[in-house]
C-alpha cells in the first residue's frame, strides 16, 4: 500500500443512510480472487433495476469516474467483509465522506488506503447540496484534515493513528515483526500465568 | 501486581481488565498491540491466506488457530456440492488448513458448525481470552467474558502472521437490563429493543458490557444472542461478566481446561467483572418489563418495533430518518400505518449464529409441536452437535411433521452465499441478524424476530404475537 497526503478528484453525493456492506458488495461475489478485480461488484444490486439493466439515476452510474463519495450516517455498517473496501478501491474510490462509519469498515478502509473522513451531518448536507446530482472536484488534504470544494473548506475528523497510516502506507505485519522479542516475552509470561488460556489448558 | 501507592486502586471495567491482560505494548498514538488467544478462520478468510502466502509467511501459532467450514456449507445435499464456486471456497479452506497445519472442522466433522456456535461448544472460547475472527458477529464470544471482536482480511492476515493485533481501545459502555423479562420475551427481543432505541450507531466506537438482573438470568445461549447482535448497534465488542452459569456451561467441553488448569482458570475467571465503582463512558438502563416481542419492519436492525405496533409513517418521524424509512418501506412492500401483527409471510427460517442453538430450537419446537406450518421454511441447526442433540430429543420430527425442512448446519439462509436464499420479493420471518436489502438473497424481504416468534409465524402464516398465540392455546 502506498501512502498519500492529498487527493483531488471528482466527487458525487450518495444521499443514503446505512449504506451497509451488503449494499457495497452482495455476498455472492465474495468468492472471487482479489486479482480478478472487485470494481464491477460495487453497489451491484443498488445500481441495477430488477432486469439487471443499470439504473441511469444512480449517482455512480451517472458519474463513473468519481473517486470521492459523500454519503450519510452509518456508512459501511454491517459485516466485516473487506471485500466492501476492495469494491470501492477497485472502482477508483479513494475517499468516503460521511457523518459516521461502521467501526470495522473504517479500519478495513484505512488498511487499504481508503480514507473514511468523518464530517458532521450539517456539513455533509452542505456538501450534498453543493454537489446536487452533479459531480464536482473536491480536494482532500490529510496534512490539514480538510476538504475543499469551490472555495469552501470543511475540516474533517480522523483518528491520528489512521492519518499516519494513510500517509505512510505502512504495512502492519512488517511493523509488528520488529517487535518480535516483546511478543515472544509476552507469550512466555502469559503461558506461565495463564496456562488455561491454551486449548485444553495447555498441551 | 504490586501497588506502591497507598491510594485505593482505580476501579476498572471488565474491558480494562481484559485489555490490560492482553496488551503487549502501547504506541505513542494510543494504539495497543494485543495478544490473540484464539483465532478462528472460515472459507471467507481466503484473502488473508493469500496475503500471507504472497509473502511466504507461516501461521505464527497454528495451535491457537482453528478453521471451520460454515459460510458456504451446503445445508441440504452435501454429497453433490454442485456449485463449483462453493466447492472451490471449501476446498481452498481445506488446502490452507492443511498447508498451515490447522485443526479444521470440515463439513463431515462431528464438531462442524457455525464458527460462533462451535467456538463456545468446543470450549475454545473461554472467559478472559482475546478471540478474533474475520466476521462481525465475533462479539458473540464476549458472552463468556472474553474480549472478542470481528476483523477484516488485512487484520486476519496480521493475526495469522503474528498472533497479535493492533487496536485502539474502544470506549466503555454499559447496558443494564433490570427486572424480569415477560413471558415470550427473549434475548433477541432485548437486543432488537436496545438497537431500535439507541440506533445502529448507538454503540459505535464502544465496547458494550451487558449487566443487570435480566442478563444474569439469561442462559449462555441467551447471552450469546445478546452479544452477537452488538455489532448491529454499532459495537464491535459485546460482553457479559462470567459467573456460575458460564462455568457450568464450559466444564468438560473438549478444549476447555481440565484438572489443575480448570481450578487455576476458575480462580482467574472469578476476577473478571467490572469493579463496583468503575466508570463507563456511556451508561444505559432498560427495564426488562418494557420489552415486548420485537420485530423488524425495515432494512436496518434499528427499524424494529414491538409486534403490536404499526409500521411508522416516514413523514411523521425524525426528519433525518424519513428518507431511509421511506426507502425501507418501498423495498419491504409496506405502507405507513400498516399493523405488523397479521402481516402475511411467505416463508420462515430458523438458524444462524444469532439463534441457531439448542435452546432456540427447543423454543421453536415447543410452539410448533402438534401444528402444521402454513408456509414453507427451513431449520438449520447451528452445529452438527446441536443437530444430533435436537434429533435425540425428537425436535427434528416436530419440525418435519409441521412441514418444515430440517437441514444441516451452516450460515445457511442468513447470508445468501451458500445456496440457501429467499427468492425475490418473498417475505421471510427469520431468526437471523440482518434485515439488510438483499441479505437473504436479491430482493428478499426479511423480518427479524426470535425463534419462538418465527415458529408462531409459521403456524399462522402471518407475523404473530407469541403471547396471544400461547394464551389462545392454553385456553
Amino acid at each position: 500500500m502506498t501512502g498519500w497526503q492529498t487527493h483531488k478528484g471528482p466527487a458525487v453525493a450518495l444521499p443514503l443512510q446505512h449504506v451497509d456492506t451488503d449494499q457495497l458488495i452482495p455476498a455472492r461475489f465474495m468468492s472471487v480472487p482479489r486479482a480478478d478485480g472487485y470494481g464491477d461488484f460495487l453497489f451491484y444490486d443498488l445500481r441495477r433495476k430488477a432486469d439487471g439493466v443499470l439504473t441511469p439515476d444512480f449517482p455512480l452510474n451517472r458519474h463513473t469516474d468519481a473517486s470521492i463519495l459523500v454519503s450519510r450516517h452509518n456508512f459501511g455498517s454491517g459485516s466485516s467483509r473487506e471485500a466492501a473496501v476492495y469494491a470501492l478501491i477497485d472502482a477508483g474510490v479513494r475517499v468516503v465522506i460521511a457523518p459516521s462509519f461502521g467501526d470495522i469498515f473504517s479500519s478495513n478502509a484505512v488498511n487499504n488506503g481508503l480514507l473514511p473522513a468523518r464530517l458532521d451531518a450539517p456539513a455533509c448536507a452542505e456538501l450534498e447540496a453543493i454537489l446536487g446530482d452533479q459531480s464536482a472536484m473536491i480536494e482532500v488534504d490529510l496534512n490539514h484534515l480538510t476538504i475543499a470544494i469551490s472555495g469552501r473548506t470543511f475540516p474533517f475528523a480522523l483518528e491520528e493513528s489512521w492519518r499516519t497510516k494513510l500517509m505512510n502506507g505502512w504495512d502492519d505485519i512488517d511493523l509488528t515483526r520488529n517487535h518480535h522479542q516483546e511478543i515472544a516475552a509476552f507469550a512466555a509470561s502469559r503461558y506461565k500465568d495463564a496456562p488455561w488460556a491454551w486449548p485444553g489448558g495447555a498441551p | 501486581m504490586a501497588r506502591s501507592s497507598m491510594r485505593a486502586p482505580i476501579p476498572l471495567t471488565l474491558l480494562d481488565k481484559l485489555w490490560q491482560a492482553h496488551e503487549i505494548l502501547k504506541r505513542d498514538d494510543g494504539v495497543s498491540l494485543l495478544w490473540v488467544d484464539r483465532h478462528l478462520v472460515h472459507e471467507g478468510s481466503h484473502h488473508a491466506f493469500a496475503k500471507i502466502d504472497g509473502r511466504t509467511l507461516p501461521v505464527a501459532e497454528p495451535s491457537l488457530t482453528f478453521a471451520v467450514v460454515d459460510h458456504y456449507a451446503p445445508t441440504r445435499d452435501r454429497s453433490t456440492r454442485a456449485d463449483p464456486q462453493i466447492r472451490r471456497m471449501i476446498s481452498t479452506l481445506q488446502t490452507n488448513a492443511e498447508a498451515h497445519n490447522l485443526r479444521l472442522f470440515d463439513l463431515d466433522d462431528p464438531g462442524q458448525g457455525i464458527v460462533h456456535v462451535i467456538g463456545p461448544e468446543q470450549g475454545l472460547t473461554l472467559p478472559g481470552l482475546l478471540v478474533n475472527c474475520g466476521d462481525s458477529h465475533t462479539s458473540t464470544h464476549g458472552a463468556f467474558g472474553a474480549l472478542a471482536f470481528g476483523i477484516g482480511a488485512t487484520e486476519v492476515a496480521h493475526v495469522l502472521a503474528t498472533q497479535t493485533i493492533w487496536q485502539q481501545k474502544p470506549k466503555a459502555m454499559r447496558i443494564s437490563i433490570e427486572g424480569t423479562l415477560s413471558p415470550g420475551v427473549t434475548a433477541k427481543d432485548i437486543a432488537l429493543h436496545w438497537i431500535a432505541r439507541l440506533g445502529t450507531g448507538g454503540a459505535q466506537g464502544h465496547a458494550v458490557e451487558y449487566t443487570g438482573s435480566a442478563v444474569r438470568a439469561l442462559s449462555m445461549e441467551g447471552r450469546m444472542t445478546l452479544c452477537n447482535l452488538s455489532i448491529e448497534g454499532g459495537a464491535r465488542f459485546g460482553m457479559v461478566a462470567p459467573d456460575e452459569t458460564t462455568f457450568a456451561y464450559l466444564k468438560g467441553r473438549p478444549y476447555a481446561p481440565g484438572g489443575e488448569a480448570w481450578d487455576k482458570a476458575l480462580a482467574a475467571w472469578r476476577q473478571l467483572s467490572s469493579d463496583d465503582e468503575a466508570l463507563f463512558d456511556k451508561d444505559v438502563v432498560i427495564q426488562a418489563s418494557e420489552i415486548a416481542p420485537t420485530v423488524t419492519w425495515g432494512t436496518s436492525p434499528e427499524h424494529a418495533l414491538p409486534v403490536t405496533a404499526c409500521v411508522p409513517d416516514p413523514t411523521a418521524i425524525d426528519p433525518t430518518k424519513s428518507d431511509s424509512a421511506q426507502a425501507a418501506l418501498d423495498y419491504m412492500g409496506l405502507k405507513p400505518g400498516q399493523a405488523l401483527e397479521g402481516l402475511p409471510i411467505d416463508q420462515v427460517f430458523i438458524g444462524s449464529c444469532t439463534n441457531g442453538r439448542i435452546e432456540d430450537l427447543r423454543a421453536a419446537a415447543a410452539i410448533l409441536s402438534g401444528h402444521k406450518a402454513k408456509v414453507p421454511g427451513l431449520i438449520s441447526p447451528g452445529s452438527a452437535r446441536i443437530k444430533a442433540e435436537a434429533e435425540a430429543e425428537g425436535l427434528d420430527r416436530i419440525f418435519i411433521k409441521a412441514g418444515l425442512e430440517w437441514g444441516a448446519s451452516g450460515c445457511s439462509m442468513c447470508v445468501g452465499m451458500n445456496g440457501d436464499i429467499v427468492a425475490k420479493g418473498k417475505r421471510c420471518a427469520s431468526s437471523t441478524n440482518r434485515n439488510f436489502r438483499g441479505r437473504q438473497g436479491p430482493g428478499a424481504r426479511t423480518h427479524l424476530m426470535s425463534p419462538a416468534m418465527v415458529a408462531a409465524a409459521a403456524i399462522t402464516g402471518r407475523i404473530t404475537d407469541i403471547r396471544k398465540l400461547c394464551t389462545r392455546r392454553a385456553m
